[in-house]
């Protein structure tokens, strides 16, 4: 057992862990957020995505312990408030998701893509930059729709700021 | 996964002192090779020491006709560093098509070779470009680093601190992504060396795993285009067959990779 | 049509939880004094079960206790039942091998649990399950239908000779005899309908709590139809009677008919939670999903066509053999059956058809329905024949199809399907149209100037949906109705509540049955909540599966709307001093038609619950109740399209096109039915070219994770150009048809038709991988 510091959705914790526990089992089955899902055990399916330092990770691939000393954010952590972060309106506008599995690590994921590619995002970029987000419901089409919704919407977000 | 201590390694000596107290420890840099290997309980490690943080071991350097990539850099810092795109683009390709995003962000180069995949992207890389592997030990030529299917020249406890790369006249990679891993159903990386020379190297094709092509290195020598593979014929015997790929299929994939790996490279 | 009323594009009102973070599925749930549950799984395909040691595990630090299969077939927990009786051409009852939720003696599928470890942590219970020893004695193993037919094959039961379940057949054999001996031309073809595993992003999970004092249970489960669960655990599985048992379907992460079944692992935890007095959990990783969800598909059939000099169809001849893996799930028997075979029409006018099906034991998962069951196979069977024959005959596709298409409804087909209603050469030019069939050769060359092999393949497929007049499928050997039921609570204070047997698992139920209402009464959808789920708080539902919510599991919400607005408009009339047939129902007031009076709902409601002035004999409260059952399958239909381009040196497919025209009758909500089909067509492009569940010949699976298991990828899979043509379905008041299924019955026709017809060589399997196409581009397959 280790105790885990870290900085969560702005938040600091610390969880004494097994040191075998994953990031996301730190995060669902410690801290309660359940927003951060599971779907395959070989990292690729994606729905595990969250944010560490910035960079979107899959928590699933990354020891609890490895994270010490990082800051984490995860889908419970972007909307300010009851205000929607850009990319979760997006989604919702745009019909992006259905079952809603996938749909934090996507969302997670589609920041971190807009976020490396600014506006400069066309329809291939996005299909290939959600290479590492399973999706069984949506087909992707509205998906992709959603990413590039949000992208010009965070550009504008951006320049408002 | 099967219970294990977790160390955090400040510097390769602590490291290299962590790994010698444990009973059966392993090295982990961004942990995308043997976290998910941890998960299937395929390895049960007593201790994990993470070296992913060691400031020595992180960083490109381009000095004169040497790129040198730190063991522990990831492949996103490295597909984005200026001097790698500058100096060699073919590996900053190499890493945009190697596993996706978030995997990027955390997938080490010393991780990817330590390992030695037969699908992995970067042991190609290694071989065609001459490449020399630096340790906290020694230095090794990427011919006798790569020793067969998940085996390399390294012993029990040593780090890969560096790769070091000759700058060459041209490179370029191709890839055919396996359908369902994403990892190389066969990936080919050509090099024409400021020497002259030519070098081939293909992943996810053979048994053995990473390979070097003789035939298509001796045509490539001769004439440096895509049309000079064209007489070519690579055997399937030896290759790896599977539901993805047969291996006369992946023979085929051998010479179509190399040819647009050279039409990459120009 | 109101703003949010019915065809109205409504955002979802479910997605705020799910988008941040707050959707709860069964995993995210956690109970006091919870343990966990790790199954212990044969490693082989076929074996004895000689013995279990677990003592080292249970004196394992966290170790509850240790159960195998032994015990609960001694505690009388019931084997796994098929619902639907399918009896042999000789009449004989089908042949089922017993399957129990552990097995106790022979395992007979890779992945098949023979004990559970009970543990205080998932970790511990994982850790104990290696110190559990298993001894067995290995049997020979038949993987494929070939190797289970061939005489002296390994067989798996007892009760099946030879493997075989059943030698099934629909049709007029003599009459198709007949017709092919006076056809001017016969088109055949064999064809592989491979494997799917259906991959629900969600792994299947369970939780079962049970209440020593009050000898009562609850299950949260990742279910598409939780009544169905209970009313199979309660009266086959002897788990509890129903009034003990609650079934709570939350969250659920995707189905596509594999969270329709019950499977051993919620059987054992809820008979666990009861050993060993404590909630217990179990998730599924997704290796488990691969080796225990039910997989889809798996045919292997032989067809031809009958032709006359004018190119019209006489006849169709077809045999096909299913494979059920090692043991019959659910609904499996009816999926290559009723589902398959009376789908056989298709578009077409055919005066006979005549179809066999044989269903095979292979020791492999069990095979049910997957998003499609049955109709995918028949669609992908008869698409690809009519696209051979309009090569050889050396017509246009699409000429021949229209030529053949059936044109007056209703329509009787010769496989039991009464066709209502359709608009086939509608959905056949919009598709056209939409893709610039005619301007295709020219693009084709353009493409082949620059060394590309460019193709165009057409799918023109039906499906019966809105499973099902419950009298018919009663007499097809079904073991439940197939109704729905719905209740409709509106509060004192006007708000409304809507319980629905339907489940919604992604199909935005929480929108599409709030426009009703919102049609209806001028409500916002705000005002109204769909309650669903639950079988505590739901009188009684069969789920949703087979496209059936909005057919059948509205139309019963409609029904009990129309009693809640009788009583509503009576309790308006007395209050307004009017004739109840002057009252009308706008923007949430009840009216005095031609006058300006008027009251609105929330007064209706209070008066109601009040009951200080209701008309005379009235009872308080507005609430109503309604089973609906369907007089007839709804039959969407439509055409697809797909242009794509063969990469020569390396048989890579990409997509240039693919347009759907499809006829779902009326949409409630067409952003979600164009979400629905974007769904399946990724489905079935993803069962062409990507995915298959492969066993080794020693049934060994090789894709039991996504490391081997292709699952389509954004950049795998275009955007697409859809577009409906209506015709409304004649058989509920709504005239919705379902639109859950068919982009995955009617895509991956299109993609092989596009492919076969790019490289010039009409043999090609699914899915057709670059290796496949290369293959058969260069001509050595």
């Amino acid at each position: 057992m280790s105790t885990v510091k870290l900085t969560v959705n702005g938040k600091a914790v610390s969880v004494e862990v097994e040191d075998r526990t994953l990031l996301v089992h730190l995060l669902r089955d410690h801290l309660n957020l359940t927003g951060t899902h599971v779907g395959c055990d070989t990292s690729q399916c994606g729905a595990c995505v969250v944010h560490i330092d910035g960079r979107s990770v899959k928590s699933c691939t990354v020891l609890a312990a490895q994270a010490a000393g990082a800051n984490v954010t995860t889908i419970e952590g972007i909307a300010k408030g009851d205000e929607l972060h850009p990319m979760q309106a997006a989604f919702r506008d745009n019909h992006g998701l259905q079952c809603g599995y996938c749909t934090p690590g996507m969302i997670m994921s589609a920041i971190d893509i807009v976020h490396r590619h600014g506006g400069e995002l066309d329809e291939a970029t996005v299909r290939e930059e959600l290479e590492g987000n399973i999706c069984r419901c949506t087909g992707y089409h509205n998906i992709v729709k959603a990413v590039l919704d949000a992208a010009g919407r965070m550009k504008v977000a951006q320049a408002a700021e | 996964m099967y219970q294990t201590t977790y160390h955090r390694a400040s510097s390769v000596d602590e490291a290299a002192a962590l790994f010698a107290k444990g009973s059966e420890a392993k090295f982990l840099a961004g942990g995308h090779t043997l976290l998910p290997v941890m998960k299937q309980r395929l390895a049960s490690p007593s201790d994990v020491i993470d070296i992913g943080k060691i400031k020595d071991l992180i960083g490109v350097q381009l000095s004169g006709d040497t790129l040198v990539i730190k063991a522990a850099t990831t492949y996103y810092d490295i597909m984005t560093n200026a001097d790698v795109q500058k100096a060699i683009p073919a590996i900053s390709y190499l890493t945009s098509v190697l596993g996706d995003p978030a995997v990027r962000h955390r997938g080490t180069i010393g991780g990817s070779i330590a390992n030695n995949d037969p699908a992995a992207d970067f042991p190609a890389a290694l071989i065609s470009l001459g490449a020399t592997v630096k340790t906290n030990k020694r230095a090794i030529t990427a011919d006798d680093f790569f020793k067969g299917l998940f085996t390399t020249a390294l012993e029990d406890g040593e780090i890969i601190t560096e790769v070091a790369f000759p700058v060459p006249e041209k490179a370029g990679y191709a890839k055919m992504r396996h359908p369902a891993s994403r990892f190389a159903l066969t990936g080919v990386f050509v090099t024409k060396t400021k020497g002259g020379d030519v070098r081939v190297a293909a992943t996810g094709a053979s048994q053995s795993g990473v390979m070097r092509v003789p035939a298509i290195e001796a045509a490539l020598k001769s004439n440096w285009s895509a049309s000079a593979i064209d007489g070519v014929t690579v055997s399937a015997s030896g290759l790896l067959s599977d539901i993805h790929g047969s291996s006369d299929y992946r023979a085929n994939l051998v010479k179509v990779m190399a040819q647009r790996a050279v039409q990459a490279a120009g | 049509m109101g703003m949010e009323g019915i065809g109205a594009s409504v955002v979802r009102k479910e997605d705020k939880r799910f988008i941040t973070g707050k959707g709860r599925y069964v995993d995210d749930i956690k109970l006091l004094g919870m343990t966990y549950a790790h199954f212990i799984r044969s490693p082989h395909a076929h074996a004895k079960v000689k013995s279990i040691d677990s003592s080292a595990a249970e004196a394992m630090p966290g170790v509850v206790a240790v159960l195998t299969g032994r015990q609960i077939v001694d505690d009388k927990v019931g084997n796994l039942i098929c619902g639907w009786a399918v009896t042999s051409k000789d009449g004989s009852p089908m042949r089922m091998g017993a399957w129990p939720a552990m097995a106790p003696e022979t395992v007979r599928f890779v992945g098949q649990a023979v004990a559970v470890v009970i543990a205080e942590s998932k970790n511990l219970a994982r850790d104990a399950a290696e110190a559990v020893v298993v001894e067995y004695e290995e049997l020979p193993a038949v993987a494929d239908m070939p190797s289970a037919l061939k005489p002296g094959a390994p067989q798996l039961h007892p009760e099946a000779p030879g493997n075989v379940v059943y030698d099934w057949h629909i049709g007029d054999e003599a009459a198709v005899n007949a017709a092919f001996s006076k056809a001017a031309n016969v088109v055949s073809l064999e064809l592989t309908n491979n494997r799917l595993a259906p991959n629900a992003m969600e792994p299947r999970a369970a939780i079962a709590d049970y209440d020593a004092a009050e000898e009562h249970f609850t299950l949260y489960t990742t279910s598409q139809n939780p009544h169905v669960a209970r009313l199979v655990l309660s009266a086959f599985y002897n788990i509890a009677p129903e009034h003990k048992l609650r079934v709570i379907a939350p969250d659920v992460g995707g189905g596509f008919g594999s969270k329709i079944f019950i499977y051993p692992e919620e059987m054992v935890a809820l008979w666990a939670s009861k050993k060993v007095g404590r909630p217990v959990k179990w998730t599924g990783d997704r290796t488990e999903a691969f080796l225990t969800d039910a997989h889809g598909r798996d045919h292997i059939s032989k067809a031809e066509m009958a032709f006359d000099a004018d190119n019209k169809i006489l006849g169709l001849r077809v045999k096909t053999h299913a494979n059920f893996g090692a043991y019959m799930s659910l609904f499996s028997s009816s999926v290559p059956t009723y589902l398959y075979a009376t789908l056989l029409s298709g578009q077409y006018n055919i005066p006979a058809i005549y179809a066999e099906v044989m269903g095979v034991y292979t020791n492999t998962t069990p095979v049910d329905a997957y998003r499609g069951a049955g109709r995918p196979e028949a669609s992908y069977l008869l698409e690809r024949l009519v696209e051979t024959a309009a090569r050889q005959l050396k017509v246009d596709p699409a000429e021949l199809r229209r030529k053949n298409f059936i044109t007056q409804f209703p329509h009787q087909t010769p496989v039991i399907m009464a066709y209502d209603t359709g608009d086939f050469n509608a959905s056949l030019d919009a598709a056209m149209k939409a893709i610039d069939y005619a301007g295709f050769p020219a693009r084709k060359a353009a493409a082949k100037a620059q060394g590309k092999l460019r193709g165009i393949g057409l799918s023109c497929y039906i499906e019966a949906c809105g499973i099902a007049p419950s009298k018919a499928v009663g007499s097809l050997g079904a073991g439940v109705g197939l109704w729905e039921s719905a209740e409709i609570r509106v509060n004192p204070v006007g708000t409304i509540e809507v319980l629905t047997g339907s489940h919604s698992h992604g199909q935005g139920h929480e929108t599409t049955f709030c426009q009703l209402i919102a049609e209806r009464l001028g409500v916002p959808i705000s005002q109204v909540s769909i309650v669903h789920g639950d079988t505590d708080k739901v009188q009684f539902g069969m789920g949703t599966y087979g496209s059936r919510s909005a057919a059948v599991g509205l139309t019963a919400i409609l029904k009990a709307m129309e009693k809640v607005e009788a009583k509503a408009k009576k309790i308006a009339a007395h209050a307004l001093e009017a004739s109840e047939g002057d009252i009308i129902i706008e923007n949430g007031e009840f009216k005095v038609t031609g006058t300006d009076k008027s009251i609105a709902l929330p007064m209706v409601a209070l008066a109601a619950y009040t009951a200080h002035n209701l008309p005379d004999g009235m009872e308080p409260g507005l609430k109503e109740s309604a089973f609906y059952d369907p007089t007839n399958f709804t039959f969407p239909a439509g055409t697809y399209i797909c242009e794509l381009e063969v990469d020569q040196a390396t048989g890579k497919t990409s997509f240039v096109n693919f347009v759907a025209a499809d006829d779902f009758g009326r949409l409630i909500n067409p952003m979600i039915v164009e979400g629905q089909v974007h769904g399946g067509l990724v489905q079935g492009i993803g069962q062409a070219l990507l995915e298959h569940a492969v066993y080794d010949s020693n049934g060994q699976p090789v894709t039991a994770s996504f490391m081997d298991y292709a699952m389509p990828r954004a950049d795998d899979v275009p955007s697409f150009k859809l577009s409906h043509t209506t015709t409304l379905c004649p058989g509920n008041p709504l005239g919705v048809k379902g639109c859950g299924e068919a982009g995955a019955i009617g895509a991956s026709a299109a993609v092989i038709n596009a492919i076969t017809d790019a490289i010039g060589n009409n043999k090609l399997e699914m899915p057709a991988t670059p290796d496949r196409v290369w293959h058969a581009i260069h001509g050595n397959a």
